[in-house]
């Protein structure tokens, strides 16, 4: 059973969901001082995602050395798909996403860092998820945003179903172990 | 006692979430499953497989060995496929 980071001294860690949280990363920190708190946004939403504004938001800071974001897009499967349908836990999800996010920020020197996730009816081509880091050096940022992303799979309860073009309702999506694998590698011996 | 279900698990069963009053010896995750499996066809096609089935407690993940003590909400549903 895949299972969520070890982070319950860092549950009642409160997380910035403002679009103010660009504004916390103003410290230089490039010569090894303390870092800031850094800025987690976490945000479950039928909304599309503009990865740019959430991109610049967190990078408009002259402690961020290095972006890495990463978007997850729904497919068409070969012209099948009509719609990815993402049910959600709601009130867990945002939870759960915020746990991961806050383990991030503890393995990783991140300045900050956006886990975005869509539900409802997705589109082929549309976004379902989006992840950023930032960092004072890029190493910190892949890892993070990797590390949130596989996570953000495996423990933050969504569920897809897909819709066909045929008008049909297809079956839910089945978990894939590779997934699993991908989380199971961050685990600490 | 609430019960939440998502996914498949909430379309076998056919309700969101139900409020239940535990009987006698069903004190874990693993009793609770055994014990709803058994309540109707629709819960048995749910509940199949239990070693696939994740649970969590008032939002928290749990491992089918946790006691169901002090739980106020309980969702039951299939392995998570976001992302």
């Amino acid at each position: 059973m895949a299972k969520t980071p070890d982070s319950s001294a860092l549950a009642a860690t409160m997380y910035d969901r403002g679009a103010a949280s660009g504004s916390e990363v103003k410290q230089e920190d490039a010569g090894g001082g303390p870092r800031p708190e850094p800025s987690i946004e976490v945000r479950v939403t039928a909304e599309r995602i503009d990865a740019g504004t959430v991109a610049s938001r967190l990078a408009g800071s002259g402690a961020v050395g290095a972006l890495v974001t990463f978007t997850g897009y729904c497919r068409d499967e070969g012209g099948r798909l009509k719609a990815l349908e993402l049910e959600h836990y709601p009130g867990m999800a945002e939870k759960q996403i915020g746990k991961i996010a806050n383990e991030a920020a503890s393995r990783w020197p991140i300045l900050g860092c956006a886990a975005i996730h869509r539900h409802g009816l997705i589109a082929p081509g549309e976004e379902i998820v989006l992840v950023a880091c930032t960092s004072a050096h890029r190493q910190a940022a892949f890892e993070a945003a990797s590390f949130l992303m596989d996570f953000m799979k495996t423990s933050a309860p969504f569920w897809k179903r897909e819709h066909l073009v045929d008008g049909t309702t297809g079956g839910w999506v089945e978990a894939r172990d590779t997934d699993d694998a991908a989380a199971n590698r961050w685990h600490r011996l | 006692m609430k019960l939440a279900y998502f996914a498949w698990v909430r379309e076998r069963i056919g309700l969101a979430e139900e409020e239940v009053a535990l009987p006698e010896g069903v004190e874990t995750v693993g009793d609770l499953l055994g014990w709803l499996k058994g309540r109707g066809e629709g819960y048995g096609a749910a509940l199949e497989a239990p070693e696939i089935i994740r649970v969590a407690i008032d939002h928290e993940h749990v491992d089918h060995s946790e006691p169901l003590a002090g739980a106020k909400e309980v969702a039951i549903f299939p392995p998570m496929t976001g992302g």
